[in-house]
């Protein structure tokens, strides 16, 4: 099961929320998709599920397309929206089982498989009230269970985690953790971390576009090597430069700078010398943890100045 | 479709909403037929149940929009239709469930009702004394009218999100599907233009049925007009244009 997403694009009147994307994922990955709101992440995911159609382009979902055999891409696919829209007022139970039986679970397993998803998404203590009176937390873990209850082999899941608390966060994350075994999950979020914790691979999409699409490892490395060094007396940008290794330097303040270098080569020593070289006394020397949200924005500013 | 179908019942019987419809309709048709002195059978001296074919559609016209009002707007509003939207079912199965399901509930409105039949029956002199097929034809013409009615409240549902809009839109079009054209009719003194443009109307054919005789005419009316609301409420679903 895997989805490829071809040459999409999605215009809603003038506006086009996505330009062109391509991308698959492959059976049993789980890749994040990241982007910052508004970016086109959720229309890209309505258009997987079949909700939208697209206006160019084309999505399969295990080599069927999403248009003309759209009963067979929503059969296998689980999908928790943006929103997580729910009945409030059915209950846990009840509504379990009213999105069992869309999906054709037959009644003799139904009662099970929806005990087994109360089971799953640690909804036990709460299974008999209604939807509408549970806490945000419970809600997100009803939006999984309903995703999950005909066990599909590929699960899209627009921003899972938004609105809870940490607490809620980390379970809901161990949650899909366990669940997303040997299944191919599009993963959505714009919480950087979580994308860490759960992903192989990350698709960046900025403005409809997808900017990167890559391993996480690899998309870490793109932003080089940053160093924070200062020194008791200010001194002039292109004396650091002529140091061994250094390939940018930005003043932060005086004396204070940001140095860019080459990811191969830890040039601390080579600052330590250049400090004393020329005399100087070194008061910060630190390393910049190179952060998916550095990344991220180097990535996302790109296309924003290209525009 | 019939999952949806019965989640909307469960939905009537969890929220007041069934029983809501059920009593009111009950309690202003009682009143109407044997307390109010203008309406009452009892003062009317003959054993008939006009007043309730007479009164029960505009009893409808308020009562099915308030029934339909919820079926698509409040779905739309919570974002729960998209959600069933990406399930695998299709939008005509989502439509055929609601109608279905507010039409059955009309019906249970209806059921009691049969005590009046029962009650003018023995009323009659001598007992028994009452127009049987005018009866039940007319019952057949209120099931039949009250389906339409559902169609169009759900139709004027997947227009509009907002509920209270939906229900006076639902019950302007009632309206004017029931009586309007039968008013506009009026104003032609043409008697062939005037002749068509009543029978386009709900009233008409009701009436046509109430007589006691089935005409083919009338229930390929009834049918013809409940599918063309429905697959346009279907068509409406699945453009997305809202």
């Amino acid at each position: 099961m895997s989805i490829h997403v071809t040459r999409l694009t999605k215009e809603y009147g003038k506006q086009r929320a996505v330009n062109d994307a391509s991308f698959t994922v492959r059976e049993g990955e789980i890749v994040g998709f990241l982007g910052p709101n508004g970016a086109g992440k959720s229309t890209t995911m309505k258009i997987i599920t079949g909700y939208l159609p697209p206006t160019k382009g084309s999505v399969t979902v295990n080599g069927k397309d999403v248009v003309a055999d759209p009963m067979f891409v929503k059969r296998c696919t689980g999908y928790l929206g943006e929103h997580n829209p729910l009945y409030l007022d059915m209950y846990v139970h009840e509504y379990l089982g009213f999105v069992a039986s869309i999906y054709g679970i037959p009644a003799a397993r139904k009662k099970q498989r929806v005990d087994e998803m109360i089971g799953l998404c640690g909804l036990s203590v709460e299974q008999n009230k209604k939807i509408g009176m549970l806490s945000k937390g419970y809600r997100q873990r009803i939006g999984l269970a309903q995703a999950l209850i005909h066990d599909p082999q590929v699960l899209v899941l627009d921003e899972p985690t938004s609105g809870l608390d940490p607490n809620q966060l980390v379970e809901i994350r161990k949650l899909i953790k366990a669940v997303s075994v040997n299944k191919t999950v599009l993963f959505s979020s714009h919480i950087l971390q979580e994308i860490e914790a759960l992903c192989d691979r990350v698709i960046v999409i900025n403005q409809g576009i997808i900017v990167a699409d890559d391993r996480l490892e690899n998309l870490m490395r793109k932003g080089g090597r940053h160093l924070i060094v200062e020194f008791a007396d200010d001194i002039s940008e292109d004396m650091l430069l002529a140091a061994d290794g250094v390939q940018g330097v930005t003043r932060l303040a005086p004396g204070k700078f940001r140095i860019s270098a080459g990811l191969d080569q830890d040039i601390r020593p080579a600052l330590v010398r250049f400090s004393a070289q020329h005399n100087l006394s070194l008061v910060e020397l630190k390393q910049e943890e190179n952060s998916l949200e550095s990344v991220f924005s180097m990535l996302t500013r790109a296309t924003d100045n290209a525009e | 479709m019939v999952q949806i179908f019965l989640k909307e019942i469960n939905g009537f019987l969890d929220s007041l909403i069934g029983y809501a419809v059920v009593g009111v309709f009950l309690i202003v048709m009682g009143l109407l037929m044997w307390v109010f002195p203008e309406t009452s059978v009892l003062d009317y001296g003959f054993a008939d149940m006009e007043t309730l074919f007479s009164l029960g559609p505009f009893v409808f016209i308020f009562l099915v929009p308030a029934i339909t009002m919820r079926s698509f707007a409040e779905e739309r509003k919570m974002g729960t239709l998209e959600w069933l939207l990406t399930k695998p079912i299709t939008e005509g199965n989502i439509v055929m469930g609601k109608f279905l399901a507010s039409t059955c509930l009309l019906i249970v409105a209806l059921v009691p009702t049969l005590t009046y039949y029962y009650t003018l029956y023995q009323l009659g002199n001598p007992a028994g004394n009452i127009d049987t097929s005018g009866v039940i034809g007319s019952y057949l013409g209120l099931v039949l009218l009250g389906a339409v009615f559902c169609a169009l409240g759900i139709l004027a549902s997947t227009l509009v999100a907002n509920q209270i809009v939906s229900f006076m839109l639902a019950a302007l079009l009632c309206f004017v599907f029931y009586s309007g054209f039968d008013s506009a009719s009026l104003l032609f003194s043409d008697g062939n233009l005037s002749m068509g443009i009543k029978q386009m109307g709900l009233r008409y054919h009701f009436e046509s049925m109430s007589r006691g005789l089935i005409d083919s005419r009338d229930l390929i009316y009834f049918f013809g007009l409940g599918s063309v609301l429905l697959l346009s409420a279907k068509t409406v679903l699945s453009s997305r244009s809202w």
